[in-house]
């Protein structure tokens, strides 16, 4: 048992580092692109040359991180084929359609205009070369699309049924996989703050090029371009977070709660701005939640719901059910004890299932497909040993959704503050202290970004599929010490990678501040 | 394909930061497939099992005891 739970950890853990390594890639080239884009429009609209340089310059850069990120995504196919093998089997073609699609489709077009938008500029006309830099732009964010339905089915699992012949779910209804509130929320909101991420490197750059007065006119005219496309990419992310909290509300009340540190809910309930949580509280105690707390009264119910007077769910009140009267309605939802019995139940008619199919008896089979049938949504809780394990781990969910709040408020203020600067108080831009808020925002949206990510995927927990499949029932049967080994070999490689990039993109600024770029 | 050989041809030509990248590219695609995949992430079930019925029968036990 013990071993279990170390390859799970490791498991886990491996999986972390080498998602979130990746995805300081991702949203850089997602935002750059279409950045570059822009810039490209403004070069082909205009015909200024400068425009030109400009354009080159962020290519260069987008060329950059492309290059560095491009692959490390693919580590963690080869974690689902070794350390998750059940859960790999189990989802059966639904998590590797949309994969496939990803790869045989967004890919390909985005490895081939990639090629024609560095290599072509002396060799196709303005415009066919502009439409392939947004072909680009288009080919990184669908390839984030597919990846992304398949994250959402994890979270939302629908459009399928499962076949315990075959142990696998069987997708039936690709467009309820595909475009589900779920799925479509976390597109567009990852999408979205991968232009506000990348807003905020063409800010900070362009700051740091200011500091150095170097190509100041190129710098000025980047830092603008950078700041719309930041602000439309914060806007459009505090509009889809909305959207996918409603979501969340739905199909994940424990994430939504573990987000507030929400034990006992209520009708009109509020929004905790900001907090401290008592370590110490467990599900069920009498213990007081959160110290010295700032809330927004009703906060959380028109978040939630959009609706002010409408009943949150706490931790207790999902763990072991409750019933509400309000409005003349009663409402009972099932105990996770009770989920934990269904679950198990739908384990025993597997193992029913199981001996009848080995006894060749049709009839024990489609009895027991029935009863798995019957209790297959809570087939997870079956591998639960206690109602209370079905919690995520609320602090980190709690402080994440914190700081990607407060960091996604102060980039609103920050893209604000540069077109204003930028349109109608442009003597600003020698101030230093501009410059350096714009370079010390480039850390922070990362952060930011990856606090997104934590709270997504440390909120699910322990699904690995939300209610059908935890993390220790989706494990392989491998040792701990082997996890333990590829780990440290991912976390030295992933590092390399970083600082190789850091460094190419480094060099690359020093040479590009000695020269005009606009040349 | 003659065009498009002298396409890729040129523009692999004309790099400058192009050329330190296509190497760390090299390496890392190396290091991905040649050493993490064959050595460190060999595919559990394509491995242990012949069939796709092993496979499922695999799964269905260890989902049964787990």
């Amino acid at each position: 048992m013990n071993d279990l739970v170390s390859v799970v950890d490791w498991s886990r853990a491996q999986f972390a580092l080498t998602a979130m390594y990746h995805w300081l890639f991702v949203p850089l080239t997602i935002g750059l692109a279409l950045i570059v884009a822009v810039m490209e429009s403004i070069y082909v609209r205009t015909g200024e040359q400068r425009w030109k340089g400009i354009t080159k310059f962020w290519m260069t850069l987008f060329g950059i991180n492309f290059a560095i990120g491009v692959a490390t995504g693919i580590i963690l196919e080869f974690e689902f084929g070794t350390n998750w093998s059940n859960y790999s089997w189990f989802v059966g073609d639904i998590f590797g359609a949309p994969l496939a699609i990803e790869g045989i489709f967004a890919f390909f077009m985005e490895a081939t205009f990639v090629a024609v938008m560095f290599f072509g500029w002396n060799k196709f006309s303005r415009r066919a070369h502009l439409v392939c830099t947004w072909m680009v732009a288009l080919g990184v964010s669908l390839s984030a699309l597919w990846i992304l339905v398949a994250n959402a089915w994890m979270q939302n699992p629908v459009g399928m049924q499962f076949d315990p012949s075959q142990m696998r779910n069987v997708m039936d209804d690709f467009c309820a996989v595909a475009f589900n509130a779920v799925s479509m929320n976390k597109f567009f909101h990852a999408v979205a703050s991968g232009w506000c991420l990348a807003g905020t490197f063409v800010v900070g750059v362009s700051c740091w090029l200011l500091w150095r007065r170097s190509n100041v006119d190129a710098a000025r005219s980047s830092l603008k371009v950078g700041a719309w496309v930041g602000l439309v990419g914060i806007v459009l992310t505090i509009w889809t977070g909305d959207g996918s909290a409603v979501a969340v509300a739905k199909v994940q009340p424990m994430k939504l709660a573990a987000m507030e540190g929400l034990y006992d809910g209520k009708v009109g309930q509020e929004l905790v701005g900001f907090g401290i949580l008592n370590n110490d509280k467990k599900p069920g105690d009498d213990q007081q939640a959160i110290y010295a707390e700032i809330a927004i009264p009703y906060g959380l119910s028109i978040l939630a719901n959009h609706d002010m007077n409408s009943f949150v769910p706490g931790i207790n009140n999902l763990v072991y059910g409750y019933e509400l009267t309000a409005d003349g309605d009663t409402v009972r939802t099932e105990s996770y004890a009770e989920k934990i019995e269904r679950g198990r139940q739908a384990r025993e008619a597997l193992a029913a299932y199981d001996v009848a199919s080995a006894a060749g008896d049709t009839a024990a089979m489609t009895s027991a497909s029935t009863a798995i049938a019957e209790n297959f949504p809570y087939f997870g809780y079956g591998y639960l040993d206690r109602p209370e394990d079905a919690v995520p781990p609320v602090a980190i969910t709690f402080y994440a959704f914190r700081i990607m709040v407060m960091i996604g408020g102060y980039l609103l203020l920050l893209f604000l503050l540069y077109i204003f600067v930028g349109g109608w108080r442009t003597a600003w831009l020698e101030r230093p202290w501009l410059h350096w808020v714009g370079i010390i925002s480039i850390p922070l949206v990362w952060i930011c970004s990856q606090a997104g990510w934590v709270v997504a995927e440390v909120g699910r927990q322990p699904w690995v599929i939300q209610d059908l499949m935890p993390t220790n029932a989706a494990i392989s049967d491998v040792t701990s010490v082997s996890v333990q080994i590829t780990f440290w070999v991912f976390a030295v490689l992933f590092t390399c990678l970083l600082a190789a990039e850091i460094s190419i993109m480094l060099r690359f600024l020093g040479r590009a501040s000695k020269t005009d770029i606009t040349a | 394909m003659l065009r498009v050989y002298e396409f890729y041809r040129q523009g692999f030509a004309s790099m400058t930061v192009g050329r330190t990248l296509w190497l760390v590219i090299a390496i890392k695609v190396a290091i991905i497939f040649l050493v993490l995949k064959l050595w460190l992430f060999p595919n559990y079930l394509n491995t242990e099992y012949d069939s796709d019925a092993e496979r499922s029968g695999a799964v269905r036990s260890s989902l049964i005891h787990k």
